[in-house]
């Protein structure tokens, strides 16, 4: 600070004062109050996952006891899906940046984005009330019958999740709103960046689906408290249809998931092999049809649950149909890097990450689509592995890369280039040595959720965890330098990348309004061939 | 006309917004999302009758008997003229009557508040024949699963009955924002929004009406 320039006035430094950020309506600031919750939800989660990699180390018990350890996988489960990866892209970096997108001042409803975040904080206190009251033991899905009779505090985790599920909900519906209406002069739909797409796609998706888990959590609940006995079958209920009810939003919701990160890796591509989306009207439209595709496919986690066959025949089939945006847009995604001019920054190496994670998690996913295969992995180390190649594979290396490809824009400092190479290699290699290893051993008959495991397994359940520490040291070593280029970090150019998106035509970090005057848009987000960048 | 320029309060256009219109589409665009994620937690509920109502169709025409027709016909005869006032008070704000548009919102307000009295009677009479949800279920019935119309009945019947409070209370907002002249035809956004959140509340009560106290 000794030689400093005078400080420009951006939306970090003005108005100062912590109640100024505390009642905050600015898009921006709620985007960083967001990306502070998540990070601290996905680092207690991951805490957890560490544990129980560790658990596993041997056979028998090594920590914990077996119900400490069904605590710990729920808890695990719980935190990563409803606190940090549902709101993860959209509710960080999506707030932050669709307005900026749009070239826009707000979201349409800024006082209503303040609101889903204190949503999100109250749902939070619920989640880790119920850790310390005696924490559920269900697994993330709180299956009935076991939900509604086990002695652990189900009630506060799943109102926690009922709570969240509001908090998404409504940042959907201020997402809807803005892409409908705030769009800057000359921003037609189709001159729109892919990431507005997608978070288009996941705004349908959460408003759509997440009101049927409120009501099936709220019916969980009214179980517990009043036998209401709709999952009860000793009064006439069927605990299948809790089973329906729940996938009906828990299918979709991992498109929730997935979608804003398809979005991230469309713009770190075209930024960084500097070339126009191959074929930008099938992007956009293939993250409309997966959100659609996404609400027919629901009865593929009921296989094996006295599911008629002619419905998992069907099942099988629409399954299948999800395969085929998401191809396009893998494709389409390599099609635009060739001949392109490649710049191997760390964003882009974490979108090269995503791809390769991304077909393994995508193509196992087909594999368990297919009935004969899914009877015979299911509840294994398969579908474990599978998930988590979506999930972490797919969108936490999505957000890693959006993160460091928008930290400039967000906080005016670039990080360690190095240091960034380094963690996202670390990340890759240890992710693999975790979850690749779950492959192998699904496929020889581990199954999930126990907790003792037969001799035989030892060997690749320990390689297992060794790479959980790879994989920790290298989250960690993100969390390090980024925090230290907040600090020590050199000042971030308006546009450190050349990309062409409305948000690197202003200040990093950008003035409270965004812009000084509104942008007027003359051409699509991606026409390297036309223009230059600023 | 100079009388009625002083009643009224001048509306600021949020900073983000290019004018009132601007801002008065998206807030409308933003309530029909709301209402569609209404209808789908209510689906959830319909889905869940439709299947159990399936599968014992002589216990649900055999407990719904004692449901009372009669109380459950008033409540909707009161939320549908409490629709019709609120329409009115819309129309009303839109060519700013302040004095009607307080009145048409007072009648919404007190037929909405004779909705809940007619439901705690209901709710009373059920709660001491003993008519609940299994755990506290000490009725008689000549079926086993008995309890479980009940409990869709409560559940149903009791989340409508809190977005009709939900409603009241935005209601009893309005007035006192009505009175305070802040509504008027240049600026009427909240009283539309709220107008369209009861319609819904009124519409679920008419699938509900048929569905609980009118089977067989």
């Amino acid at each position: 600070m000794s030689e400093s320039a005078p400080v420009k006035d951006n939306y970090l430094n003005s108005p100062k004062g912590i109640w100024s950020w505390i009642y905050t309506l600015d898009h921006k600031r709620i985007g960083i109050m967001y990306l502070a919750a998540i990070s601290v939800a996905f680092i207690l989660g991951g805490i957890f996952a560490l544990l129980l990699r560790l658990e596993h180390l041997n056979p028998g018990p090594l920590l914990f006891t077996a119900k400490q350890y069904n605590q710990l996988f729920t808890l695990h489960g719980a935190i990563m899906v409803f606190l940090f990866i549902v709101p993860s892209i959209p509710a960080s970096l999506g707030n932050f940046i669709l307005p900026m997108q749009l070239g826009a001042k707000d979201v349409a409803f800024p006082r209503l984005n303040l609101t889903s975040y204190y949503i999100y904080l109250i749902g939070a206190i619920f989640c880790i009330y119920s850790m310390i009251a005696g924490a559920a033991d269900t697994g993330w899905t709180f299956y009935t019958p076991y939900s509604s009779t086990t002695d652990t505090s189900v009630i506060s985790m799943t109102l926690g999740a009922f709570i969240l599920g509001f908090s998404s909900i409504l940042t959907g519906i201020n997402f809807l709103v803005t892409i409908h209406k705030m769009r800057a002069p000359g921003m037609s739909w189709f001159k729109m960046p892919l990431f507005i797409w997608a978070l288009y796609a996941t705004a349908i998706i959460q408003v759509l689906a997440t009101p049927v888990l409120a009501i099936t959590l709220l019916l969980l609940v009214l179980e517990r408290t009043m036998n209401i006995g709709i999952f009860n079958p000793a009064l006439g209920g069927d605990p299948v249809l809790f089973e329906h009810f729940f996938w009906f939003y828990s299918h979709p919701a991992v498109y929730i998931m997935i979608l804003p990160a398809m979005g991230v890796i469309s713009e770190l591509i075209t930024a960084f092999c500097k070339r126009d989306i191959f074929g930008y009207k099938l992007v956009a439209y293939s993250s409309i049809a997966i959100a659609i595709i996404a609400f027919l496919v629901w009865g593929h986690h009921l296989f094996v649950s006295g599911q008629s066959d002619a419905a998992n025949s069907i099942f099988s089939l629409l399954t299948f149909l999800v395969g085929i945006p998401s191809g396009i847009k893998v494709f389409n995604w390599i099609a635009t890097m060739y001949k392109g001019t490649i710049d191997f920054k760390t964003p882009f190496l974490y979108a090269l990450s995503f791809l390769a994670l991304f077909c393994i998690g995508g193509f196992t996913g087909i594999m368990l689509g297919a009935l004969s295969f899914d009877v015979f992995a299911h509840d294994t180390y398969f579908v474990v592995a599978h998930f988590h190649y979506v999930m972490m594979g797919g969108v936490v290396m999505a957000f890693l890369g959006g993160l460091h490809y928008w930290w400039p824009k967000m906080f005016g400092k670039m990080y360690s280039e190095f240091w960034g190479r380094i963690a996202c290699a670390l990340i890759f290699i240890g992710f693999n040595m975790v979850f690749f290893t779950q492959f192998i051993l699904g496929s020889k008959g581990m199954p999930r959720r126990y907790f003792n495991y037969l001799d035989q397994y030892q060997p690749l359940h320990a390689f297992s965890t060794y790479g959980s520490w790879v994989l920790g040291l290298g989250l960690l070593l993100v969390l390090i330098y980024l925090i230290d280029s907040l600090v020590d970090g050199k000042p971030a150019p308006a546009n450190p990348w050349g990309a062409l998106t409305l948000e690197w035509q202003t200040d990093s970090p950008p003035i409270t309004e965004n812009f000084t005057h509104t942008p007027e848009v003359h051409h699509g987000p991606y026409a390297f061939d036309k223009v230059k960048p600023s | 006309m100079t009388t009625k320029v002083t009643q009224f309060v001048k509306h600021q256009v949020a900073h983000h917004f290019d004018n009132a219109e601007h801002e008065f589409d998206a807030a409308k665009l933003g309530m029909w999302a709301f209402l569609i994620q209404e209808i789908l937690f209510f689906g959830g509920l319909f889905v869940a009758y439709f299947i159990f109502r399936a599968m014992y169709p002589a216990m649900f025409v055999e407990a719904h008997h004692h449901l009372s027709w009669q109380l459950g016909g008033l409540n909707t005869i009161f939320l549908i003229t409490s629709s019709f006032t609120m329409a009115m008070a819309v129309r009303s704000a839109q060519v700013s009557q302040k004095n009607k548009l307080i009145l048409f919102l007072v009648l919404t307000f007190l037929f909405a508040g004779g909705f809940m009295c007619v439901k705690y009677v209901e709710y009373m009479t059920k709660i001491h024949h003993g008519y609940l949800p299994a755990k506290w279920f000490f009725g008689t019935g000549t079926f086993d699963t008995e309890p479980l119309f009940f409990g869709l009945y409560f559940t149903m019947t009791g989340l409508h009955g809190l977005h009709v409070l939900i409603g009241m209370g935005l209601i009893a907002w309005l007035i006192i924002r009505s009175n305070r002249g802040e509504f008027h035809k240049d600026y009427y956004t909240p009283v539309e929004m709220v107008g369209l959140y009861w319609h819904l509340v009124d519409l679920i009560w008419i699938f509900l009406f048929p569905l609980l106290y009118l089977i067989g």
